[in-house]
């Protein structure tokens, strides 16, 4: 959540006297929809193969929904295993017959003109990303689709700069990448995806995520005008088996996999042995560190992005805050003036903070943990705003008296609710925050810089925000230590997971 | 030394593993050959060995029979070193490394010797032991400056600092080439140690002499214990707890064993190592070393700050 948010709230105070954020007056947010009279959405969506929108071959297509209002938006083929076939047999003669022996040059121009399509588009696919998977407007709109065109115009141009990459190295693409993303970012997933794919010269078979497959959708359309040779990008949809007969396909050289730890580890035990090279992106359960020192209003306005940004499901998300024990009073008080604040609801309105929950199962998880940290004896505290009736939505939580080996301090929840822990030394807060099997993300706040510099070399996580968080770049590589996954997406390290160095 | 006792000492060990005696001879000193873990050389716990032979069948010596104790004893070693050789200034790490090389040339005859004894003729011999030494003062060399080539700073379109660097990723376990002894084993530490990883090695099977050599090279060297620890044994044995242990996060095969590859992958998912086959790669080239070697063993961090923009909008005066 880039800007504050206002909201007005009756006058009160806490128990301890202090009083409460007050918004001035008593102006309640007009309801500041976006419109959605712009977009195009066809009722049914097929399998986007060879450059053509053909039916899946078993005839059965499965509903999406819009979170916040539980409404069916349109129907998408599920794909099998000789839909699969199919695909990959089009990204195999695509490579050999086309891409592989394209000039770098043009290949580039492609990627270019891809992105500049995006842009075009950008509020149109911003609308459709809000409505099928319940993120805000404000964050489609500002975060996902932007930084999705970004980065196909970030990878475009390394396309025939690559032996700038490698030095002493000629790099070479590897052939058919089988790509499956996550419903948390779809649209910027598949841009992740897809983008060095090309750029590096190799082609693509993707699986978006069941819940939220019409943004790759809406991409495919985009390919097919921008006249990218048929079958160097195929996009099918499906659950978790079509992502399997992906993953077991003799014919594919790379998989690149974003989602959770449970079905990563499933996937390299399934590649085992294949020749095919992975990479992972996995779960994450980052630890956000607060020192005396730091500018506490700034720092809490960074622990609520971290957290609460995007619903919580965000792989890097900050999960565990620490709190130097001299400020955890005055910086619980803070967060919890700052929670009361947010505004959830209607993803399409311009005020609301924090969308709809991406899926009812999701929801049920994210609540099945929110009880587990009662019954392990945390503390819960919750906004007290009103939700939908209909719809999936969750209010901003966190928990107090949390041990560290409680179950919502060690497992990712991929949901809004933020697990608060103390301490008193450096050498404490490092040895805690490492204390995961997980090292995706870490945040550090305080005023000084030779700290800073001790905690960030000390996380072992791969991506450390320093007095800001969530913050992402096409040209700066994401991804994890330890069991958060292997290899990096974007920057120039995005390069080498689909290149033969 | 006179050339009776030279030829004796081509070793004709008795079956209880003792040199025979002879009337008026001066017994020569025989050498144990243990393993080593923690900066310390143990016999392996199992109490187990097993004799290295060269091709025509003679005894060589009898060598540890490593148990998967003994390689969990060596991930233990491995993960206390960890912390403080991956804090290591890369320059002492390049100096060490160095140091190590010069250990190495000062007992080259020691190495060569060996070296014949497993089969090598005596150019061989002496081609393997100066490669070695070579490599070592390749990666030495290194050590402060994969860095410079493998980071970036990233040029993010809004105000922050970004850079990536390359770290460590922590214990490696490995099982060095079956085919080399020396330059094998060299080649395989290396890189792992030159990036700031601490390891586990499993050296060749059937030309194990020149490990226990080597230990005692990297135990003269400053080198800090448990940063290189090096096990006899057999692969067939241990492959499947190297690539298992939860407290290992890469392991490393040199060979070409494809149901070994092949279940090494499959059990490193356990905790999502990563998993590095070098297969087909002849350690004696060019091609043995590369500064790609030691990115592999590396983890990206990227870190970002904000930029305060305040007044002054040009750098110009």
């Amino acid at each position: 959540m880039p800007a504050v948010t206002k909201k007005n709230k009756k006058t009160s105070s806490n128990s301890n006297g202090v009083p409460k954020l007050k918004f001035n007056s008593g102006w309640e947010y007009a309801p500041a929809p976006e419109s959605k009279s712009h977009i195009k959405l066809k009722d049914r969506y097929d399998l986007f193969i060879n450059g053509k929108f053909v039916k899946p071959s078993s005839g059965k297509y499965f509903e999406t929904i819009n979170p916040a209002t539980e409404e069916r938006i349109a129907e998408i083929a599920e794909a099998n295993a000789a839909d699969v076939d199919k695909a990959v047999k089009a990204a195999r003669n695509a490579y050999e017959r086309v891409w592989k022996k394209m000039p770098a040059t043009e290949r580039a121009k492609y990627v270019f003109r891809i992105s500049r399509m995006i842009q075009e588009r950008a509020r149109e696919f911003a609308v459709i990303e809000s409505i099928d998977g319940g993120k805000t407007i404000r964050e489609s709109r500002d975060v996902d689709i932007p930084l999705a065109a970004n980065h196909f115009f970030y990878y475009a141009g390394w396309a025939d700069k690559l032996e700038y990459a490698f030095p002493g190295r000629v790099p070479s693409s590897l052939g058919v990448a089988g790509q499956i993303i996550p419903w948390n970012f779809p649209l910027l997933m598949a841009a992740w995806k897809i983008a060095p794919a090309l750029a590096t010269g190799n082609t693509v078979v993707l699986k978006p995520a069941e819940t939220t497959p019409l943004t790759a959708l809406k991409l495919a359309e985009i390919i097919q005008e921008s006249g990218l040779p048929e079958g160097v990008v195929n996009i099918i949809t499906g659950f978790g088996e079509t992502g399997a007969d992906i993953v077991n396909h003799p014919d594919i050289d790379k998989i690149a996999f974003t989602g959770s730890t449970e079905v990563g580890k499933i996937i390299q035990k399934a590649v085992a042995g294949s020749n095919k090279k992975i990479t992972l992106e996995l779960g994450g359960k980052a630890a956000n560190i607060i020192f005396d020192d730091a500018p506490l209003d700034q720092a809490v306005e960074g622990v609520i992005n971290g957290i609460y940004f995007n619903q919580g499901h965000v792989c890097c998300a900050g999960s565990r805050l620490f709190v130097q024990e001299s400020v955890y009073n005055i910086v619980l008080r803070k967060l919890k003036d700052r929670i009361e604040t947010l505004i959830v609801g209607d993803p399409l309105d311009k005020n609301t903070d924090i969308g709809a929950i991406n899926s009812k199962t999701q929801l049920e998880t994210i609540n099945k943990y929110i009880s587990i940290g009662k019954k392990e004896g945390a503390e819960m505290y919750q906004s007290s705003c009103p939700i939908p009736g209909k719809g999936f939505f969750c209010r901003p939580t966190l928990f107090t008296n949390v041990a560290q080996s409680n179950r919502i301090a060690q497992e990712e929840i991929f949901g809004p609710v933020l697990a608060i822990q103390t301490f008193r030394t450096d050498e404490e807060v490092i040895e805690k925050a490492n204390n995961t099997p997980y090292g995706l993300s870490a945040g550090v706040w305080t005023d000084k810089g030779s700290k800073i510099f001790n905690l960030t070399t000390k996380m072992r996580a791969g991506v450390v925000w320093a007095n800001t968080y969530n913050k992402f770049d096409p040209t700066s590589p994401f991804g994890g230590y330890k069991e958060s996954g292997f290899g990096r997406e974007g920057g120039l390290h995005g390069l080498s997971g689909y290149l033969k160095v | 030394m006179s050339k009776t006792v030279e030829k004796k000492s081509k070793l004709s060990i008795s079956e209880n593993g003792l040199e025979k005696p002879g009337p008026n001879k001066r017994l020569e000193v025989l050498k144990t050959y243990k393993i080593y873990i923690g900066g310390q050389f143990p016999r392996t716990e199992s109490g187990r060995y097993y004799i290295a032979t060269n091709n025509k069948g003679e005894q060589l010596a009898n060598i540890c029979l490593s148990s998967r104790k003994d390689f969990r004893d060596a991930v233990v070693a491995a993960r206390n070193a960890f912390k403080g050789w991956s804090a290591r200034a890369a320059f002492n790490r390049g100096q060490i490394l160095y140091r190590i090389a010069e250990m190495l040339e000062g007992r080259k005859a020691q190495f060569v010797e060996e070296l014949i004894k497993q089969d090598s003729s005596r150019s061989q011999a002496q081609k393997e032991i100066t490669l070695s030494i070579d490599r070592l003062v390749y990666y030495a060399g290194w050590c402060d400056k994969y860095q410079q080539i493998f980071g970036t700073v990233n040029p993010v379109a809004s105000s922050h600092f970004n850079f990536s660097v390359p770290e460590p990723t922590g214990v490696v376990a490995a099982i060095a080439s079956g085919e080399n002894s020396l330059v094998g084993l060299v080649s395989a530490i290396a890189p792992i140690i030159a990036g700031g990883n601490t390891c586990i090695i499993l050296a060749s099977e059937t030309k194990p002499l020149c490990a226990i050599g080597f230990a005692e090279v990297i135990n003269s060297s400053d080198v800090p214990g448990g940063v290189v620890n090096i096990l006899t044994g057999k692969p067939s044995e241990l492959f499947s707890q190297f690539a298992s242990h939860m407290d290992v996060n890469a392991v490393a095969y040199c060979g070409n064993d494809e149901l070994i590859q092949k279940e090494m992958q499959q059990k490193a998912a356990g905790n999502v190592k990563r998993v590095l086959i070098y297969k087909d790669v002849n350690w004696l080239s060019e091609k043995g070393q590369s500064p790609y070697y030691i990115l592999d063993l590396q983890e990206i961090k990227t870190t970002w700050h904000p930029i305060e923009n305040i007044g002054g909008g040009s750098g110009g005066y």
